[in-house]
C-alpha cells in the first residue's frame, strides 16, 4: 500500500506544479487586468454610490442611489449632454466613413507620388490634438482669424464660427472630421487591397458597370472591415474630449457640453466625484451598448456572407 | 614663551573679531539692508511644484542664490495652470508629502485647499518672522489667503482689473480718457468703427472665464455675489443693471465671437490694433507692450477702473500664492523658502525687473517698486489699490461651478437674450448651489 500512496502523492505534486506554472504564465496578464482596469471600474462604480470631494479629512460619504437620481431627475445638462454625445458622433463617424471610403478608392490605384500622398494624408492624425485645436482656434478667430478673411475676401458674410452657441459644436465636428477621416481611409484601404480579384472578372465578363460592381461587390465585401472601422472610431468619437475643452470648454454656454466633458467638469472643477463618478458609470454603460451593437452587426453579417 | 604667548593672543583676538562679525551681522540685516537667511537646515531638499508663470521663472533665476545662503536644495517641476490644479489635487489627496511648497490659486482653489486638510496654517510662522514682517503686507491680498484666522498662503502676485486704451485714437477723436462706466461706454461707442476694423471695445466673454473681469462691474454699479447671511446677491436690479452693461457693451461695440473669448483671444483683438478699449488683469500687460506680440506697443495707455454708481470697486486680489503642504516633513525648511521667496528684497525684484506685482505696502511706497511698471499703468495699479475689493470671483469651496452659474447670464446679454430672466434663473440657482454648500461643509 506505502509504495502505491507515494506514487500517488508524487503526481498529485507534479499535478500541483504544472497547474502552478501554468498560472504563473498567466499571471502578470492577470494581475494587469485586475490593477489596471477592474479596480478602477469597479472602484469608479463603488465611488458613484457616494459623495467627495477628496478631502484627506473627510471620507467618502454614502449618498445610496442619490447620484444617479440627481443625474436624470435634477441635472438640467445631463440629458442636452447625451444628445450632443450622440449627435456629434453620428455625424462625425458618418462623414469620416463617406470620406474615408471616397479616399481609399481614389487611393486604390498606385499612380505617380502614391506613397508620399499615403503620408502627407495621415498628417493630421499623427498631430498632437491640443496643438491642431490651437491652430484651429486661431484660423477660426472671427476678427483676426484666417477664415473670416477668405470669406470677406471673396465677398462672403464673415462667421462667428465657435463664437455662436449655433455653429460651435458643428465647427468641432469639421475638425474631428478632419482629424480621424484618414483613419477610416487607411483601414478601407487596407480592407480594397485584401478583396479577391474573380468577383470582378465574373463581373466583368457578365457586362456589369463599374458603379454596379461597387455597390454589388466591393461594398458588400467591405462591410465586415467598414464596421470594425465604425465601430473603433465610434468609440473613440463618443469620447472625444481634447478637442473640445481645448476649443470651447464645452462653451459658448454650454452648447458643446459632452457626457466627457461634463464628467471632467463636475469631477476636477466642481469637486463633486461621488456625481461624476456616477455620470460616467452610465457613459460606460452607453459606450458598452454601442460597442455590443456593432459586434452583433458584424457577426450576422459575416454568417450571412459565410452562407 | 614668547612665540606661544604671541600665538594665543592672536588667536584670542581673532575669536574676538569673528565673535564681533557675527554678532554685526543680523544687526545688520534688520536694517533693511540685507534680509537673513539661516542655514539651519542646509542639506535639507524641498519639492515645489509650480505653475508655468513669469513670476516662476523669475524664482528659477534667483534660487541659486537661497541655495547658497540656505544650504537648502530646491527641486522645482512646472506644469501649465490646469495640469497643476489636478497635479496638486491628485498628489494631496493621497495624503503624500511629495510636494513641500506649491503654487496655488488661493481665489480658485483657496477654501476647498483648506477645507480639506491640504494646506498647512502659516499664521505662526508668519508672526515669529520679524524680519518678514507680517505688518508690511496689504490687507487685501492678506484677506484672500486668510479664512478665519488661518493663513492658508503667502501672496506673490496680486492683480487689479485696469482700463487698457488706444492713445491715438482716442486722441484723434478728441476723446478724455473715460473716469467713469458712463464715459466709458459713450467713448467705446464714439470709436466703434468695424469697416475701418476697430471695434470700440474688447472684453472676455466665455462663461466662466469671463465673470472675474465681470465682478469689478458688478461691485461698481454697487452689486455683490454673496450678501451678509450667504445668501445669492445676483438677483439685485444693481446686479441686473451690471450684467446688462457688461452685455451691451460686447453686443454693441465689441468685436463678434466674444462669448467664446478669454483672456487670450481678447488681448489678441487689442494687440492686433482692432480695439480701442480693454479691461482686463493689469498683470496682463506685456503682452500688449511687448513688440513681437503686439502692433500697440508705442499707442497703449493704461488708467484706473472707471468709476459706477457705487464708486470705483475693482477687484485687487492675490491671483497666486505660496502654500505649504499640511504633511510636509520639512516644514521648517519650507517656511525658509517661503519666507526668502517672499522677502522685501525678492518682492522689489519682482517688480522692478520682472513686473510681477506683489502686496508689500513697503515696496509699492518705493520708487524702486514702481520701477517695472510703464509709468500711468503703475499710476492705475496704486489707485485700483485703494479701493479695490478683495474677491474677484464668488468667495465658495466648488468655485468651478459658481461661476458657470453665474457666468451664464453674460452669455445671455452678450448674444442680446432675455437677461432679466437668465439673472432670475441664475440667482435660484445659485441660491440652491449656497445652501447645498453650506448643509454639505458648514461647521
Amino acid at each position: 500500500m506505502a509504495p502505491h500512496r507515494t506514487t500517488q502523492t508524487r503526481t498529485s505534486i507534479i499535478h500541483l506544479r504544472r497547474r502552478f506554472q501554468r498560472l504563473s504564465f498567466i499571471l502578470p496578464a492577470l494581475i494587469f487586468v485586475v490593477v489596471m482596469m477592474a479596480f478602477p471600474v469597479a472602484y469608479n462604480g463603488w465611488l458613484s454610490f457616494h459623495e467627495w470631494t477628496g478631502s484627506a479629512r473627510r471620507a467618502p460619504e454614502y449618498v445610496g442611489t442619490d447620484n444617479y437620481t440627481e443625474l436624470f431627475t435634477q441635472s438640467d445638462r445631463f440629458f442636452p449632454a447625451v444628445k450632443r454625445t450622440f449627435l456629434f458622433t453620428g455625424v462625425v463617424v458618418t462623414a469620416e466613413l463617406v470620406f474615408g471610403i471616397g479616399i481609399a478608392l481614389l487611393l486604390r490605384d498606385a499612380f505617380p507620388g502614391h506613397t508620399v500622398v499615403k503620408t502627407l494624408i495621415l498628417l493630421p492624425m499623427v498631430a498632437t490634438p491640443v496643438a491642431i485645436s490651437m491652430a484651429w482656434l486661431l484660423m477660426l478667430e472671427p476678427t483676426i482669424g484666417v477664415f473670416n478673411k477668405i470669406l470677406r475676401d471673396i465677398g462672403l458674410t464673415p462667421q462667428p464660427w465657435l463664437g455662436s452657441q449655433s455653429q460651435a459644436l458643428w465647427v468641432l465636428m469639421a475638425v474631428d472630421i478632419w482629424q480621424w477621416t484618414p483613419m477610416m481611409a487607411m483601414i478601407t484601404l487596407a480592407g480594397l487591397l485584401s478583396l479577391p480579384e474573380d468577383p470582378y472578372e465574373a463581373a466583368l465578363v457578365d457586362g456589369a458597370s463599374s458603379l454596379q460592381s461597387f455597390f454589388h461587390i466591393t461594398l458588400p465585401l467591405l462591410v465586415p472591415t467598414l464596421l470594425t472601422a465604425v465601430l473603433l472610431r465610434s468609440i473613440e468619437a463618443l469620447k472625444t474630449f481634447d478637442i473640445i475643452y481645448t476649443m470651447t470648454r464645452g462653451g459658448p454656454g454650454f452648447s458643446t457640453e459632452t457626457l466627457n466633458t461634463l464628467a471632467y467638469v463636475r469631477a476636477f472643477e466642481y469637486f463633486r466625484l461621488g456625481q461624476a463618478a456616477a455620470l460616467l458609470v452610465v457613459f460606460f454603460a452607453i459606450v458598452l451598448g454601442v460597442s455590443v451593437i456593432f459586434i452583433q452587426m458584424r457577426r450576422s453579417v459575416s454568417m450571412r456572407q459565410a452562407l | 614663551m614668547f612665540t606661544s604667548r604671541f600665538s594665543v593672543r592672536s588667536v584670542f583676538s581673532l575669536l574676538v573679531v569673528v565673535s564681533l562679525l557675527l554678532g554685526v551681522s543680523p544687526a545688520l540685516a534688520q536694517g533693511g539692508e540685507e534680509f537673513p537667511i539661516s542655514d539651519q537646515y542646509a542639506g535639507t531638499q524641498i519639492r515645489v511644484i509650480a505653475a508655468n508663470h513669469p513670476w516662476n521663472n523669475a524664482i528659477q533665476r534667483l534660487i541659486p542664490d537661497f541655495e547658497a545662503a540656505s544650504g537648502i536644495t530646491i527641486r522645482l517641476e512646472s506644469y501649465f495652470e490646469d495640469q497643476l490644479s489636478q497635479r496638486l489635487q491628485i498628489g494631496l489627496t493621497g495624503g503624500t508629502a511629495e510636494a513641500d511648497v506649491f503654487m496655488f490659486r488661493p481665489l480658485q482653489e483657496g477654501l476647498l485647499f483648506e477645507k480639506n486638510g491640504w494646506v498647512a496654517d502659516l499664521r505662526e510662522f508668519a508672526e515669529n518672522d520679524e524680519a518678514w514682517n507680517l505688518a508690511d503686507w496689504q490687507p487685501g491680498p492678506m484677506g484672500t489667503v486668510t479664512s478665519g484666522d488661518v493663513l492658508f498662503g503667502i501672496p506673490i502676485v496680486t492683480e487689479r482689473q485696469a482700463l487698457y486704451y488706444r492713445k491715438d485714437l482716442l486722441e484723434e477723436a478728441g476723446i478724455e480718457v473715460p473716469q467713469t462706466l458712463e464715459e466709458l461706454e459713450a467713448a467705446a461707442a464714439a470709436l466703434h468703427d468695424p469697416d475701418n476694423g476697430v471695434y470700440g471695445i474688447v472684453l472676455r466673454g466665455q462663461r466662466s472665464a469671463a465673470v472675474t473681469q465681470f465682478s469689478s462691474f458688478l461691485y461698481s454699479f454697487g452689486g455683490q455675489w454673496i450678501d451678509e447671511e450667504g445668501n445669492s446677491a445676483i438677483g439685485t436690479p444693481e446686479a441686473l443693471q451690471a450684467y446688462e452693461y457688461y452685455g451691451g457693451l460686447l453686443r454693441n461695440y465689441g468685436p463678434p465671437g466674444t462669448i467664446n473669448m478669454s483672456w487670450p483671444q481678447a488681448i489678441a483683438v487689442f494687440a492686433q490694433g482692432q480695439a480701442a478699449f480693454y479691461l482686463d488683469a493689469d498683470i496682463l500687460y506685456t503682452n500688449v507692450t511687448n513688440p513681437e506680440a503686439s502692433l500697440v506697443v508705442d499707442k497703449v495707455g493704461f488708467a484706473p477702473f472707471p468709476e459706477g454708481p457705487a464708486g470705483r470697486r475693482p477687484y485687487s486680489v492675490t491671483s497666486w500664492a505660496l502654500g505649504m503642504n499640511a504633511t510636509s516633513e520639512n516644514k521648517g525648511a519650507a517656511w525658509e523658502f517661503i519666507r526668502w521667496a517672499t522677502s522685501p528684497e525678492i518682492v522689489r525684484k519682482m517688480q522692478s525687473e520682472f513686473g510681477q506685482s506683489g502686496a508689500r505696502s513697503s515696496v509699492w511706497a518705493s520708487p524702486e517698486g514702481l520701477g517695472g511698471f510703464p509709468p500711468d499703468l503703475a499710476e492705475a495699479i496704486v489707485i485700483n489699490g485703494q479701493t479695490g475689493v478683495g474677491f474677484d470671483r464668488p468667495r465658495v469651496i466648488r468655485v468651478g461651478e459658481a461661476r458657470d452659474i453665474v457666468g451664464l447670464p453674460i452669455v445671455v446679454a452678450i448674444e442680446g437674450g432675455d437677461v432679466a430672466q437668465a439673472v432670475e434663473e441664475a440667482h435660484a440657482a445659485f441660491q440652491r448651489f449656497l445652501e447645498q454648500e453650506a448643509a454639505e461643509f458648514g461647521e
